[in-house]
């Protein structure tokens, strides 16, 4: 996953994600008010528009009609299915270990994901609402592993986890998140800071302890970045190959994640490998491990957006 | 920076105030509220010291050893892994590789999502339902991606050789033919570009339009607005898109392995093989833990060069609003 944020001069962060999502909607450049202009610019417009629409829909509207094919017309690019092969949907359980494999994804993405919110939001709020001596530098130093490749730390990562015995378990797929992420680290504190501290010392002088007070004034307020984590680490778990070929490659498949899986089905069924394979399974399992994401989008479309707009991770 | 926003109960603003003048000289920290702060980040220090600063020590160790996890063996070995880095001829194919994937790759990325970006601005109030569409492809997993491109690229079914076809050009072999494999996973790059365009949407909108009113009195066309005033404007945002972006590209892992190095027959050409690919072959296919870490170094040190230089030009040509 290659995150990185945004220095704090770089970007407004509050004001642009108050713009983009529920903002009051500024009139745009280009653009008059009370009145509707249907200029040759404006028509081209809405053609590029739609023409890019296209673009990017047509993968999915491509791996729906495959997913829905036989064997034999699964590449014949229609987007209308001659046949429709229902029986796919029931099949593909049968022919993959589909269900587990989306079973393990769905279990480690939360758990990683709502390990990350929780530790990351603590951590967070340390940094942000108490005083303590090297507190900028450690931030600092916060703010330096951000920029560490992932790649470097790949190889003794996988020596402690195999220190420990747990290779080939999930632990080494989330259970480093217990530790809180640089990343969302940063993002969450700059939420708390944006908070009034009023609150915080109202509660402090109403004798509430600190543990109290992150639990009842500080979470509560600071959900929306607890979501916007949340729903980040989730999609990042969701696709993450790399850490499954690493520590779950060598085991049983039915213990693979659902990408780690599709990648072997891929090359179970590819074509190249042995004729035209029954690919049409790689396109329903690849259908189901998409659709979670949609459907994550479709309710979270939100704070996904604020997210990217105000974080510069990118997705 | 931030102050301390929780003392001790009954801390009143005005002494939270005066505290902080004083903590400009000489410090004085609230010892139950620093227990409280160090308990609160304890998590992320504990992650850190293993994870992050323990790990790359352990990683500095490897590098100047022959670590095998398959044999076991141990051995000190010098600097033979560093010199190792330049006799392998992959190390120095997959070099070439990532790099002249990356000179291509960002520049597109960062000229596509933009007029993605400008186009939506343009839109205005109904730019929802495009900027949604415009974001699926973000959401959707690699693998996924990958399966369905391998097929739409395949040179002889694929749908883009067909469309290709009806304009009368005779498409490539894309996964195929070794010139034409980076160009392939530019396109798979290209359609997931969304989460960089979310930003420069976000940076056009806070583009005062007093500026371009101004610039319409004064005669600007278009052209003109767009050079004098949205580019310096949202400078800052192309600035930080082109570093993540060059980071990214230059890990780049999933695709080419879902592509070509999936199944270990290697069969795929060389002009496929990603550093970060090769990578993982020396170390999880050849377990060679020691060669592996030194990679890891060099990839490490490429990466800050390639940022370093990115942020002194950058300082140059970036224009901060709030920095008039």
């Amino acid at each position: 996953m290659s995150v990185m944020n945004t220095p704090e001069a770089l970007i407004p962060a509050d004001r642009m994600s108050q713009q983009i999502t529920d903002g009051p909607e500024q009139p745009l450049p280009g653009r008059r008010r009370g009145r509707f202009r249907s200029t040759p610019g404006r028509i081209l417009l809405w053609v590029l528009l739609i023409v890019f629409s296209a673009v990017f829909m047509y993968p999915f509207v491509w791996l729906l009609a495959a997913s829905l094919k036989s064997r034999g017309q699964v590449f014949d690019n229609k987007l209308w299915p001659d046949t429709f092969v229902w029986s796919n949907y029931a099949d593909v359980w049968n022919q993959l270990p589909l269900g587990s494999w989306l079973f393990n994804s769905v279990a480690i993405a939360l758990l990683a994901a709502g390990a990350v919110a929780v530790s990351s939001s603590l951590v967070a709020f340390g940094f942000a609402c108490f005083r303590f001596p090297g507190r900028n530098i450690l931030f600092g130093v916060v703010l330096a592993t951000m920029m560490l490749p992932g790649a470097v730390t790949l190889v003794p990562t996988y020596m402690i986890w195999n220190a420990l015995g747990l290779v080939g378990t999930w632990a080494p797929l989330w259970a480093a998140n217990l530790f809180g992420s640089a990343f969302y680290i940063f993002l969450q504190r700059q939420f708390l800071l944006g908070l009034p501290r009023e609150l915080f010392e109202a509660a402090r002088v109403d004798g509430a302890s600190y543990w109290r007070v992150f639990w009842r004034i500080v979470f509560p307020l600071s959900l929306p970045s607890f979501i916007i984590v949340f729903l980040f680490e989730f999609q990042a778990s969701w696709n993450n190959l790399q850490a499954a070929l690493i520590y779950l490659n060598a085991g049983r498949v039915e213990d693979f994640t659902a990408p780690l899986g599709i990648a072997h089905a891929m090359t179970v069924y590819s074509p190249t490998a042995g004729g035209h394979g029954d690919y049409q399974y790689v396109m329903v399992a690849s259908l189901m491990v998409t659709l979670p994401m949609l459907v994550l989008f479709a309710f979270g479309q939100r704070y996904f957006i604020e997210g990217v707009a105000t974080t510069g991770r990118k997705g | 920076m931030a102050e301390g926003i929780i003392r001790g109960a009954g801390g009143s603003a005005r002494t939270a105030r005066a505290s902080r003048r004083r903590s400009k000289g000489n410090t004085k920290y609230n010892r139950r509220e620093a227990l409280a702060g160090y308990a609160f980040i304890s998590p992320w220090i504990i992650g850190f010291l293993i994870f992050t600063a323990g790990a790359m020590i352990w990683s500095l160790v490897l590098a100047f050893s022959d670590f095998n996890l398959a044999t076991g063996s141990m051995n000190a070995v010098g600097l033979r892994n560093f010199e190792d880095l330049f006799v392998d001829p992959r190390v120095r194919i997959s070099l070439a590789n990532t790099l002249y994937y990356a000179i291509m790759l960002v520049p597109l990325q960062v000229a596509f999502a933009l007029m993605l970006a400008m186009l939506l601005a343009r839109l205005g109030r109904g730019a929802g339902i495009f900027r949604t569409i415009y974001y699926l492809p973000n959401m959707t997993p690699a693998v996924a991606t990958a399966a369905v491109f391998f097929l739409l690229l395949n040179g002889n079914t694929g749908a883009i050789n067909q469309l290709l076809g009806l304009v009368g050009i005779e498409g490539p072999q894309w996964l195929v033919d070794p010139s034409w494999v980076k160009p392939s996973l530019v396109l798979m790059s290209l359609w997931a570009v969304s989460g960089t365009m979310v930003i420069f949407l976000a940076a056009l909108k806070n583009v005062p339009r007093e500026l371009y009113e101004v610039a319409s009195i004064d005669g600007a066309g278009p052209v003109r607005k767009f050079f004098s005033i949205t580019l310096p404007m949202i400078s800052p945002a192309m600035f930080f898109n082109t570093i993540v972006l060059s980071i990214a590209a230059f890990q780049t892992f999933d695709q080419a392995y879902l592509l070509f190095w999936r199944d270990q027959s290697n069969a795929s050409p060389e002009s496929s093989l990603f550093y970060a690919v090769y990578l993982f072959q020396q170390a999880f296919r050849q377990f060679n833990f020691g060669f592996a870490a030194a990679m890891s170094w060099l990839m490490f040190v490429i990466i800050m060069i390639i940022t370093f230089i990115q942020i002194r030009v950058g300082n140059r040509f970036v224009y901060y609003e709030g920095a008039r």
